[in-house]
């Protein structure tokens, strides 16, 4: 159970932050729409998930409201904070660059 | 906005971390709902649905954990759980507890006392303006021999007009007056100064009320004025404001009242009672003097200037005047010491060494409680090894171990500071000869000292356990088979070294305070040359009511002739200045017979003046012709007696007996005849005896005497009725100093006193700690060896022989550091020589006596664990595993 390494970690963060740009979410919706968009190939364990999603609460990223879910019960809401938004486009940015990249090397081989 | 986020985070996590707690269960609770809804969504039965949630949801605490590690103040709560963890262990060994937090306790408190006293003392200025620029002046001789001679105040005049490195230059010397009551007081001797108007606005010291001296106060012709002290203002006058502007009598002469100096003011000493203007009080011929050395000067050195370039600038003058006056005490050079070092110079060995030596108590003191931490770790590798095994980090063990020990060594600083404050209230009223004692208090800065010693010692003494045991030797233990029989040799082996150590350490101490005692023997036993159980008194006539030389003289003889029939009194004498009291004062003079000396040089002894019953009183031996006679008055007193070393030093191979002296003791007679040698007597108990000249009392010149009484039993008895006897011939007179001689010699030897005992303290209290070192580290080794130890009793061995093993695994570590610490002690006694008195730094008695004390106290407090091991049950000992 070895913490996530920085690539996969980083990769989760700008999951999340995509994930929560649409609409505010509690983790377990998180996790289940990150799980769909990308057809089941990407699944988050909550391993990773709430230390995450925690990390990036501590650091301003996003922030947390309790609120209604759909069942009704009260769950805690994750949202992108301003920070957390230019976060989003600097870190897609980022991310873009980084693939294409891989993508070039792994072609060229 | 992002930092303001941040910020409301942070203080929520810091003030509401359990709410935070709650709502990430809740949270976590809430996921593993909906993958149990979902689970039954997805057909699966309740329980069913349940544990497949579970499953996929993995370890719910580790996640827990995971989680809060990403918190913010993390360190802080995991330092904290660490602290409560340590207290929960330190709490369930209360003994060592508490014997650890002694420890630490007096060893930090010795320090933080004495560092309060070194600081305040030596290193903290006087509270003076630009401090770093105030020095004291000195004449000195081009040959080195003298370096702290007093001043002169024709020199200082010649100093103050010429010299250019210097902003101003004040001059003071310390009097007495005899301060007459207002009804019904009582009349007292007064320490006070005579000063140069400039001394206040020099250092920079404002009067709390009125003014200060002006200059046209301090001139022969002005108004006689006075400053008083904040304690004799408090004292005397109850505080009224009122008495400035009014007069006080001294030496029966009434003085205005100018001003009030404020109560932090006490310099040079606190027994300072008041100060009046110098050039008013002497004479201006007396200040332009060169030869008469008595006066202290103080000067403000020009910014930029230095010490060397000051000194070459006065050199420079004083030279000149040399060649302005060949003949005479005149100094031909100068010297300069900053005003704080001139001040201390006489105490700071002292205070360093003892200061070292409290150094090395709390050494001792962390080297036993590592001792003891190393001991606990030892009983607790099993454990260690476990939590190895399971991940846990070396860098937790570490910190752990470090934080109980940090929690005792500040359980010990909160005790410490407490013996701190015991120890400095003790320290002042046993030693009121330490300079600028009233500057002794503690303040921020040792605080921060203290605070540093407890983090120190606390590194120090969990560093060295904790890191003693590697984790590849943690794992090993694991390997071992349960039933080991000698585990743990390499912590034995550390503990063996720091018991070394600490033992070396102490041996060092005891040989340091050995060697400070036997000097200090050394010098009481030392023969002063005169009588001791004598009562002395200070007797100081005023000017006014004893103007003439006959007034003064009638005084002596009645008072003398009365004090003889009290009864118990066996001997009768006055003198200027008593054996052990000093050298105080010193005249130049000639030999009438002798062929005129070559310029420059003088010939020097101490001046006393002496009644003609002096010697008989003080059983000071007569060597040769006769002693002064009560018919020789005033200009007949013309017959002196010389001490032993002045023959030796200027007669040499001559009769003295008729040659004739002339004396510059200014006034007087011009010529003195030598009529008798007396034996010599010490000025005090560490140097050799001066040449000394007597010259009689009844010449009527002086007005200050001490009077010397020998009694047949308690000289203290006869105190009081003398007192009556004074009151009756004068209600207004004073007397001051009502001392025994041993007293004044205890006085004279305070300091070295002082610092002997309570370095032996120190010795006895880490000869203390290393026994309880050796007595834990041999019960650990046999608690270690039980098994061992039975085996061989059960296979034959005599019990006399595992009596010699252990002991001998005990004395090792004393052995070794016996050898250490005398080693070491070669090297440190030559440090402290300077304090040492008719002992050689390497006494062979005094090294020999600390290697026995230490080698008995060592085998006594290995006996208790060897007896027991020798006296195992093998039975038991096999079956304890």
């Amino acid at each position: 159970m070895g913490k996530p390494s920085d690539l996969v970690q980083g990769t989760l963060d700008l999951l999340i932050l995509k994930t929560l740009s649409l609409e505010p979410k509690h983790g377990w919706a998180i996790a289940k729409r990150i799980q769909q968009v990308s057809g089941d190939v990407l699944q988050v364990q909550q391993g990773s998930l709430y230390p995450a999603l925690h990390r990036l609460e501590q650091q301003g990223w996003i922030k947390a409201k309790w609120a209604e879910s759909e069942t009704g019960r009260q769950a805690k809401f994750y949202s992108l904070t301003t920070a957390g938004r230019k976060q989003l486009e600097s870190e897609t940015a980022n991310w873009n660059r980084l693939s294409e990249a891989i993508n070039i090397v792994v072609q060229e081989a | 906005m992002r930092w303001l986020h941040k910020l409301s985070m942070r203080m929520r996590m810091l003030f509401h971390r359990d709410a935070e707690d709650e709502r990430l269960d809740d949270e976590l609770r809430f996921h593993l709902e909906q993958q149990i809804a979902e689970n039954i969504a997805s057909g699966m039965d309740a329980d069913e649905a349940r544990h497949a949630a579970l499953r996929s949801f993995g370890n719910p605490t580790v996640l827990r954990d995971q989680t809060r590690d990403t918190w913010t103040w993390n360190w802080l709560e995991q330092l904290w759980r660490d602290i409560r963890y340590g207290a929960r262990m330190l709490r369930r060994t209360p003994g060592f507890s508490v014997i650890a937090i002694l420890v630490m306790g007096l060893g930090i408190g010795a320090n933080v006392a004495l560092l309060t006293v070194v600081r305040s003392v030596l290193l903290k200025p006087l509270p003076f303006r630009d401090i770093d620029r105030l020095v004291r002046l000195f004449e000195a001789d081009a040959q080195g021999r003298f370096r702290d001679n007093i001043v002169a105040g024709g020199t200082f005049a010649a100093w103050k007009a010429q010299a250019r490195s210097f902003d101003d230059m004040a001059i003071m010397k310390h009097v007495e007056y005899n301060l007459s009551g207002v009804g019904g007081q009582l009349p007292e001797l007064a320490n006070a100064y005579v000063t140069s108007w400039n001394l206040f606005p020099m250092l920079g010291v404002k009067p709390a009320l009125g003014r200060s001296f002006s200059a046209s106060d301090d001139r022969r012709d002005a108004d006689s004025v006075v400053m008083l002290s904040w304690g004799l203002w408090k004292r005397r006058y109850g505080g009224d404001p009122g008495i400035v502007g009014k007069s006080i009598l001294l030496d029966g002469k009434a003085y205005t009242v100018i001003g009030i100096l404020p109560a932090w003011f006490t310099y040079p000493d606190a027994k300072t009672q008041l100060w009046t203007a110098l050039y008013h009080e002497r004479s201006p011929e007396l200040m332009q003097m060169h030869t008469a050395h008595n006066f202290d000067v103080i000067a403000r050195l020009k910014p930029g200037v230095s010490i060397q370039q000051a000194t070459a600038d006065l050199n420079t003058i004083q030279a000149q005047v040399r060649r302005q006056f060949p003949d005479g005490p005149v100094m031909d050079a100068a010297n300069i010491r900053p005003l704080l070092e001139a001040e201390v110079r006489d105490v700071k060995t002292g205070l360093y060494v003892v200061f070292a030596a409290t150094g090395c108590l709390l050494l001792i003191a962390c080297l036993n409680i590592a001792n003891l931490l190393v001991a606990r770790s030892a009983t607790r590798r099993k454990e260690a090894a476990i939590r190895c095994a399971l991940g846990g980090s070396r860098a937790r063990l570490i910190r752990e171990q470090v934080i109980e020990s940090l929690l005792l060594s500040a359980g010990g600083g909160a005790i410490g500071l407490f013996f701190a404050s015991m120890i400095l209230a003790w320290l002042l009223s046993t030693r009121d000869d330490i300079p600028r004692a009233d500057a002794i208090h503690m303040d921020g800065i040792v605080f921060l000292f203290t605070i540093g010693v407890i983090l120190l010692c606390g590194l120090f003494a969990g560093l060295i356990p904790a890191l003693s045991s590697s984790h590849k030797q943690l794992l090993k233990t694991l390997h071992e088979a349960s039933r080991s029989v000698s585990g743990g040799r390499a912590s034995t082996r550390l503990r063996q070294f720091l018991l070394a150590l600490e033992v070396g350490l102490t041996v060092m101490l005891l040989i340091g305070a050995g060697l400070l005692l036997k000097s200090y023997r050394q010098l009481r036993s030392v023969d002063l040359g005169s009588a001791t159980n004598v009562l002395t008194m200070d007797i100081n006539l005023p000017r006014v009511g004893y103007e003439t030389a006959a007034k003064r003289v009638a005084f002596f003889e009645q008072l003398q002739q009365r004090v003889r029939q009290l009864p118990g009194v066996r001997g009768v004498g006055l003198s200027t200045v008593l054996p052990g009291q000093g050298h105080r004062r010193d005249d130049t003079f000639t030999i009438a017979e002798h062929p005129p000396l070559p310029r420059g040089q003088v010939l020097d002894a101490a001046t006393r003046f002496v009644d003609p019953s002096y010697f008989q009183a003080m059983h000071i031996p007569l060597l040769q012709g006769r002693f002064m006679q009560p018919s020789e008055l005033y200009e007949r007193a013309q017959y002196i007696l010389v001490s032993e070393s002045l023959v030796r030093q200027y007669f040499l191979g001559e009769d003295p007996i008729g040659k004739h002296i002339l004396p510059d003791i200014g006034e007087g007679n011009q010529s003195y005849e030598i009529v008798g040698v007396v034996g010599d007597v010490l000025e005090d108990l560490a140097n050799p005896a001066e040449a000394t000249i007597y010259y009689p009392l009844y010449m009527g010149t002086e007005r200050s005497a001490v009077l010397a009484v020998r009694t047949a039993s308690d000289p203290m008895v006869v105190a009081l009725p003398i007192q009556k006897i004074i009151a009756q011939m004068d209600r207004d007179l004073p007397v001051a100093n009502i001392l025994t001689m041993e007293q004044i010699l205890g006085q004279s030897t305070l300091s070295q006193n002082f610092d002997a005992k309570l370095l032996l303290a120190f010795a006895v209290l880490s000869l203390l700690l290393s026994a309880v070192g050796l007595f834990g580290v041999l019960s650990y080794i046999v608690a270690q060896r039980t098994t061992e130890i039975g085996v061989r009793i059960a296979l034959g061995a005599r019990r006399e022989q595992v009596l010699k093993l252990m002991l001998l695994d005990g004395l090792r570590p004393a052995l070794f550091g016996l050898v250490i610490g005398v080693v070491a002690s070669i090297w440190a006694s030559r440090l402290i020589q300077s304090l040492l008195y008719g002992t050689r730094p390497l006494d062979p008695i005094v090294f020999v006596a600390v290697s026995v004390v230490l080698l008995i106290i060592a085998a006594l407090s290995c006996v208790v664990p060897a007896w027991k091991a020798s006296r195992l049950d093998p039975m038991q000992a096999l079956r304890a595993e």
